[in-house]
Order: C-alpha cells, then sequence, then structure tokens
C-alpha cells in the first residue's frame, strides 16, 4: 500500500536555512545541507525547500546547495522559488532537484505548467497553490495568492487547481495562508475540497501544530502527502515521533 | 567500468550520485559502441517513454542496447528504463519500444491518483542476490503513472500494490529492471545498486 508521505519544508535565503530551531547535534544548523542529511536520516519521505533570496545571486547559490544535497541525500528533493522559466527549472533539475515548484509564474505565465510537463514530464512539475477563504462567501471559497501570499490573484483555488493539472502539474502543493503559522491545524475543508476534485497527489500544507493535526490532513482532508515546518523547526516532535503517532493510528507510513 | 547510459535522462544525476557515494567509478555513454564496449549497463530515466524511445532511437541506441541484452550481458533499467523493455506502452497513444520483454506498458485506471508517488512496499518473488540484505516487502520510492504487464510471468521479479498487484521488477538472466528508483529510496535502494555491482562484476569489491 502507498504510504503517506511527511516533508520537512525548509526555507533558504542566499544559501542558508532561515527558518529552523537551533539542532542539537548539528554543527551547522544553518547549513541547508547538514539539515537535509539531518532529515534524512530522521525518515523524512521527501524534502522541500523553497528559496527565498531576492537577488540572482542567491539562486545561483541555490543551484549549489541543491547539488551538495543531491550528492548526500538519496530520496527525493523538490526546490521551489523565484522559478521562472524552462531555463529555471532544467537547471535545478540539472543540480538534482527531482520536482520543481511553480507558484507566481504559473499564474502569471500557465503556459508554463504545460512547457515543464511536455520538457521534463509531469512528475518534475509541482505547482503551489497559496490561498485565503474568501470570508464574504456564503460556499466554501478560497481565493489564490501569489508573491509569497502578498497579491491576490482573483483566480478560485477549485478552479485553478482543476486547470494546472489539466496543463500537466503532477502534484499540488496547497497552503492555507490562514492557517499558516497558527500551528492549530491544517484547513481541512480546503485540503478535501481540492484534493477530491482533482486526480494528481495533494501536499497539504500551512497549519500543523502536532502529530493529530497531521493524522487529520491526511484523513479528514484526504491529502497524499503533509508538509511540516514549525513543528519540526520548532517543536519537540521529531519526523519518526509523528510517524510513530500515524501508525499508531492506522495510517500508512514508512517506518 | 560501469556505464550509464546518457540520453538526457532527468534522473542521470542521481543515479550518478548514487553510485559515487556507494564508491563505483562510473562513466557516461552516449554513442552505441560505448555500450557494446561497456561491461555493466544502467539505463536511467524518468519522464515519458515515447519521448525517451524517440531520444534512444536517434542516437542509435535502441538497437545497441537490444544487442547487448541479447547477449545476456549484465544490465539494469530504472523506472522508464524498465518500461521501454516491454513491447510497447499505452503512453500518448500506442508507442513501440524495445520488445525485450513481450508485454505491454498501461496505465493505472480506477479512481486512483496518477503520478503513484510515494514509497510503496516491493514485494519479492524470486529469490535473487538482487534482493540480498533487504527486507522483503520494503518501501521503495515510486513515480510514475504507467506500469510493466510482461506477458512472461515468470520474468516478474516482484510486486507491489497500487489498486490492484503490478510489477515493479523484472529479472531475465543478466537483465535487471527496476519500476522503483533505489537512487531515491534511501539507504535500501543504495543496496540495491551495491548488489547490482557486485553480481555484475562476480565479486564484493564491484572493481571491472
Amino acid at each position: 500500500m502507498l504510504t503517506k508521505r511527511v516533508i520537512p519544508c525548509l526555507d533558504v535565503k542566499d544559501g542558508r536555512v532561515v527558518k529552523g530551531r537551533s539542532f542539537i547535534n548539528l554543527c551547522d544548523a544553518g547549513d541547508p545541507v547538514e539539515l537535509a542529511d539531518f532529515y534524512y536520516k530522521e525518515g523524512a519521505d521527501e524534502l522541500v525547500f523553497l528559496d527565498i533570496s531576492a537577488s540572482s545571486e542567491g539562486r545561483d547559490t541555490m543551484v549549489e546547495v541543491v547539488e551538495r544535497i543531491s550528492e548526500k541525500v538519496f530520496m527525493p528533493l523538490t526546490v521551489g522559488g523565484g522559478l521562472r522559466s524552462i531555463d529555471n527549472i532544467r537547471r535545478m533539475l540539472l543540480a538534482g532537484a527531482d520536482k520543481t515548484s511553480l507558484n507566481t509564474a504559473a499564474v502569471l505565465n500557465p503556459d508554463l505548467i504545460r512547457e515543464g510537463a511536455d520538457k521534463f514530464g509531469s512528475q518534475c512539475i509541482v505547482v503551489a497553490i497559496d490561498v485565503r477563504r474568501v470570508v464574504a462567501s456564503k460556499e466554501p471559497k478560497w481565493e489564490v495568492y501569489t508573491h509569497g501570499g502578498q497579491k491576490p490573484s482573483g483566480l478560485d483555488a477549485l478552479e485553478w487547481a482543476k486547470k494546472v493539472v489539466a496543463l500537466g502539474a503532477g502534484e499540488i502543493l496547497l497552503t492555507s495562508m490562514d492557517a499558516d503559522g497558527h500551528q492549530s491545524g491544517y484547513d481541512n475543508e480546503l485540503t478535501r475540497t481540492i484534493s477530491e476534485a482533482i486526480s494528481v497527489p495533494v501536499i497539504a500544507s500551512g497549519g500543523a501544530g502536532s502529530p493529530k493535526d497531521l493524522y487529520d490532513a491526511l484523513v479528514l482532508g484526504k491529502a497524499d502527502a503533509v508538509l511540516a515546518a514549525s513543528i519540526l523547526h520548532y517543536n519537540n516532535y521529531t519526523i519518526s515521533s509523528i510517524k510513530d503517532y500515524l501508525e499508531k493510528h492506522g495510517i500508512p507510513v514508512r517506518i | 567500468m560501469i556505464t550509464i547510459i546518457d540520453y538526457g535522462a532527468g534522473n542521470l544525476r542521481s543515479v550518478l550520485n548514487a553510485f559515487a557515494r556507494l564508491g563505483y567509478a562510473t562513466k557516461l555513454a552516449k554513442t552505441p559502441q560505448e555500450v557494446l564496449n561497456a561491461g555493466v549497463v544502467i539505463l536511467p530515466g524518468v519522464g515519458a517513454a515515447a519521448h525517451t524511445m524517440d531520444s534512444l532511437r536517434k542516437a542509435g541506441l535502441d538497437k545497441a542496447i537490444r544487442s547487448y541484452i541479447a547477449e545476456d550481458r549484465h544490465f539494469l533499467g530504472i523506472c522508464i528504463g524498465m518500461q521501454i523493455l516491454l513491447t510497447g506502452t499505452e503512453e500518448g497513444g500506442w508507442h513501440q519500444c524495445l520488445d525485450i520483454v513481450p508485454g505491454k506498458v498501461k496505465r493505472f485506471s480506477g479512481c486512483l491518483k496518477v503520478p503513484h508517488m510515494g514509497w510503496n512496499q516491493v514485494k519479492q518473488k524470486k529469490a535473487h542476490p538482487i534482493f540480498e540484505g533487504i527486507p522483503d516487502e520494503a518501501d521503495f520510492y515510486f513515480v510514475h503513472s504507467y506500469y510493466t504487464d510482461p506477458d512472461d510471468k515468470s520474468a516478474v521479479a516482484a510486486e507491489t500494490t497500487y489498486g490492484s498487484p503490478f510489477c515493479s521488477a523484472i529479472i531475465k538472466g543478466n537483465m535487471i529492471a527496476t519500476q522503483f528508483h533505489p537512487e531515491k529510496s534511501g539507504e535500501i535502494g543504495l543496496k540495491v545498486y551495491d548488489n547490482f555491482i557486485k553480481i555484475a562484476t562476480g565479486n564484493k569489491t564491484g572493481k571491472i
């Protein structure tokens, strides 16, 4: 049976991890390579790196970081942040990334999804969708935001998710901006709405504060995988303690 | 020397990194002659089978791979490198493949998420040194939308269940192929590569 994936997410700026607690047993907790290795040994199923560098020099550094990580850890790597063109995607894949995550660039230029999927295969193209709940709506509705959650796009999350899958996206990384950072649970209604409507895997993101939140995202939200940042970086949960909890509650996980 | 066929596959670097980590020297082959001269051949792959077949045909590598395997020399195909060994694939309409293993490559059907993406158990159907030190039903990393269905079930070396069981490894003589990605399956994946090199070289050092 296909197991559910637990995926740590690390933000990287100019080649350094900017989120993350002070890890014991690590010489340099800001080194993405060392953190990747830490999570690899802890039993993470994949890793997501988001490059939040503002400069092109910072992005060049990210390519080197990906090269170094792929020499050390033998599990799937997704890289996102600032990827705008086929060349950007190709560069990351050649550096050793398995998947690239598109967000703002996909909204501004949806053809990039199709082109990327045609050239590299759908499995390489993850579309990251950041959303906020539309409070005024009677029906549950969410709006897509771009530019790191700063700009409303006017797009309906469900319609956009269906469109990116039709264009060739192989996976959706779905983040609730409302829940993100609050550690009070994922928006499971959002995750379920999208997951049930599309044929590709959905990674739930935003809001994890306890192992039960991850369980709920997988069961109530029908997610295929869960992304976790703060719960791993700031709390006292390890990947293995989270997986133990999930396994005890009947979720198939890789131990 | 361990020879990895370079036709532009997306996972080439990861495969190279895996062998480097195990301490084996590798070289890339881009021409038919380089494949035919090799002692051990690895065909990586990820993405679309039809596209892969086009790339191999353009470089004349399809015939070289067929001749190489026909001589029962040591070969390892990974993911798409496994799928193109079959007669043909349903991916993007019917596309003829290498026809080394009679059978079809079919799309997952039913209400399953496709691609089949993530870690799933590999049930060993044959006792074989490629599985040396690997527990039965160990988890390996998969990412694919199509699966192989060989006509001759005796070639099926492992099965994995996604909806229903499908063939996740093929062994025929010295030809081995896996649908899963050993280079993305952690230490247990590296063990598969290590086992393969030991089988191919007939010794424990992996030196050729």
